[in-house]
């Protein structure tokens, strides 16, 4: 049995439709990424799917169980993570947890648990208003983890940490993943969600465009690897040369080297010695996203 | 985890999040507890002064009803009087006039005359009162004398003393009416937009608690500092400005809680109009501020124009006011606060409908 199953949602904002019939399927266990450019309708879909917005058309359900309207037996089974955080004013990130444990019956020692998981030890007595914005982030994570939910939605819950506690989150995420729980998160850093998903959904206007996992996704985009060498490495003509570069241009960081077949190219260079300063830029997820979903602007 | 869902964990740990979140707000306790309080020292330290001096009366000839006062009455009669006699009644009432004695009394055949100034209200209804007492008190007892029979009617010497006449009296009930209205309508105001602009009704909504529980322990959460409020004030009013409870004053209890639901749905009013938590704070100070000036909590409206009491009579806060003071200081029984608190309730339910009409989350 799929644990999230989503059928023809929409929801519109008067004349703005900012989910537009959007169906899915996410397995037990399985890891969904939401891509898309701000205003696409991910925050929309989630907060629909998790039994906060009533759709005007379509069916969520959950484990089984319909989101809509509210139902208290599916709540304790969910872990949300809210785009805009929500927190009880005044008490400390210790206090801030300890009371959500109690909402669902978990032991103040489980709440503490969590604090130490998200590194907020030393700022346990810190009140949430003075916590820096990725501090604030990841108690909200804490908070959304602490009675261990089996379906759990996060939207863009790196959208304000450092590199360090990015890492660290994805192990936690991953973590949790592994340990069968089934996750569903919105973000908009690529290589996050070619770490973490084992699917990702890229989104546009209220749709969803693709569903697939990252890889399959980089290889239907059939884009051009790239290929860069340094400066003098070699030249621009012996390259177009080369069996297999459909074209080669000189650029400030060397003579740059498009090709479909990389490894049949590296070889030659390397055979003839011209691999100073290599680098190969296979076709990424970003590359897939942008090509989706253009290059311009969003309202 | 079988336990699982809300229940008295959800409450309780609810209302510690409020309360300890009402108690870290140095503006909500500064207007709930202390600047009431301020006002209470304020008023209970001018009014105290005036309530320690003895009534002076300057007794012009012989003046039989003080001279035979009946037994018991006489030493009640000496407590409230400071009599000095004199025979020129002239120089009496200038010395009224001048304010260095409060009263000159004569008797005129059978009539006993009184001679004061309005300038000192309060000494001037206490003179009134009490010798009209004492009066009726003498003739209840000549009577009896005449007759040979028991008197019907006994005095209580110590009745005299009218207590509603002491300012501290009716300044303590008013002004804690006041601090309660404030603290509950800003409470409910604050609350309601603090929780909407940080998204925390939202994630509570996607939590097992139940709406009922939430309501239950932000209300209860206020109901305690209304509570608190009250214990302080009548705490400090008793052993500072010598405020004394008459019987049933345990039923402004009630009254107080009732009235606490008041003017949280006033809050909420407040708060469903407004767009931001300062803006629907202060329309919540809007509401109660002028409410407080006219239903008596800063000075009794026993002397108001009849137009000003007539619209005060349709203000919660005249009803609260005048509830705790039936009980609390005017010795009336517990029956006398039941109309306060059913018309309490009244305007609780009202207003909280008309609030939860007028209320939206946000768009959609
Ligand atoms: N409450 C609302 N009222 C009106 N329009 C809304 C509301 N919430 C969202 N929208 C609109 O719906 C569209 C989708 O918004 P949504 O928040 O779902 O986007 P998103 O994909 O989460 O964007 P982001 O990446 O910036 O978080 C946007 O155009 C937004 O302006
Ligand atoms: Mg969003």
């Amino acid at each position: 049995m799929p644990a999230i199953v989503i059928d023809d949602l929409a929801k519109s904002y008067g004349d703005l439709s900012a989910v537009d019939g959007v169906s899915l399927e996410v397995a037990e266990g399985e890891f969904l990424g939401v891509l898309g450019p701000n205003g696409a309708g991910k925050t929309t879909l989630l907060e629909m799917v998790e039994g906060l917005r009533r759709p005007d058309r379509g069916t969520a359900t959950v484990l089984g169980l319909p989101v809509w309207p509210r139902n208290a037996e599916l709540l304790p089974r969910i872990g949300v993570q809210l785009q805009a955080s929500s927190f009880f004013e005044r008490l400390t990130a210790r206090e801030q947890i300890r009371t959500f444990a109690s909402l669902y019956s978990v032991p103040h020692a489980a709440a503490d648990e969590w604090l130490e998981r998200v590194g907020l030890v030393d700022k346990a007595d810190t009140r949430v208003e003075d916590l820096s914005g990725g501090q604030g982030q990841r108690l909200s994570i804490a908070c959304a983890l602490v009675h261990d939910p089996d379906v759990v939605f996060l939207d863009e819950p790196t959208a304000a940490l450092d590199p360090q506690a990015r890492r660290n989150l994805w192990d936690l995420l991953s973590g949790l993943n592994d340990s069968g729980r089934t996750v569903v998160l919105t973000t908009h850093y690529m290589d996050e969600a070619e770490v973490l998903c084992d699917r990702v959904a890229i989104m546009d206007g209220g749709r969803v465009l693709r569903v697939d996992s990252p890889a399959a996704l980089v290889r239907t985009l059939d884009a051009p690897a790239r290929i860069t060498v340094a400066p003098g490495a070699v030249g621009v003509e012996e390259a177009q040369g080369i069996a297999g570069v459909d074209d080669a241009h000189e650029s400030v960081d060397g003579v740059v080297l498009s090709t479909r077949t990389p490894g049949r190219v590296l070889a030659v260079l390397a055979e003839r010695e011209r691999l100073d300063g290599v680098r190969v830029q296979a076709g990424t997820l970003e590359d897939v996203f942008l090509d989706l979903t253009g290059r311009a602007y969003r309202a | 985890m079988s336990t699982r869902g809300p229940g008295r964990s959800a409450f309780v740990a609810l209302s510690a999040a409020i309360f300890k979140g009402f108690l870290r707000d140095r503006g909500a306790v500064f207007f709930s507890l202390v600047f009431p309080l301020m006002f209470l020292v304020l008023f209970g330290g001018i009014f105290t002064d005036q309530d320690q001096p003895k009534v002076e009366v300057i007794q012009v000839g012989e003046v039989a009803l003080v001279d035979d006062l009946p037994e018991g009455a006489d030493e009640a009669f000496s407590d409230t009087f400071d009599v000095t006699t004199s025979d020129d009644l002239d120089d009496a009432l200038e010395q009224v006039r001048k304010g260095d004695a409060d009263v000159a009394l004569e008797q005129r055949g059978d009539e006993l005359v009184a001679h004061y100034t309005q300038t000192e209200q309060v000494k001037a209804a206490i003179t009134q009162g009490t010798l009209r007492a004492f009066v009726d008190a003498t003739n209840v007892a000549e009577l009896a004398a005449q007759t040979g029979a028991e008197p019907t009617y006994t005095f209580e010497a110590v009745a005299v003393e009218d207590d509603s006449l002491t300012a501290i009296q009716f300044v303590t009930p008013g002004l804690l009416g006041w601090a309660v209205a404030m603290s509950a309508s800003f409470g409910a105001a604050a609350t309601l937009q603090g929780w909407r602009q940080s998204k925390l009704l939202r994630r509570l909504q996607l939590s097992p608690v139940r709406t009922g529980t939430l309501v239950a322990a932000r209300i209860a959460v206020t109901v305690i500092v209304a509570l608190t409020q009250m214990a302080i004030f009548l705490g400090l009013g008793s052993a500072a400005f010598g405020l004394s409870l008459t019987g049933a004053w345990w039923m402004a209890v009630p009254v107080v809680v009732v009235g606490t639901l008041c003017f949280m749905s006033i809050g909420l009013l407040a708060g469903a109009i407004a767009k931001t938590t300062e803006g629907a704070v202060n329309m919540a100070n809007f509401f109660v501020l002028p409410m407080a000036f006219l239903s008596g909590s800063f000075f009794p409206l026993d002397s108001a124009p009849a137009w000003l009491r007539a619209v005060s009579s349709v203000l919660p806060l005249r009803h609260l006011n005048d509830g705790m003071l039936d009980v609390m200081v005017r010795g009336e029984s517990w029956t006398a606060a039941l109309l306060p608190i059913a018309i309490l309730g009244g305007f609780a339910v009202v207003v909280t409908f008309v609030a939860a009409r007028l209320f939206r989350w946000e768009t959609t």
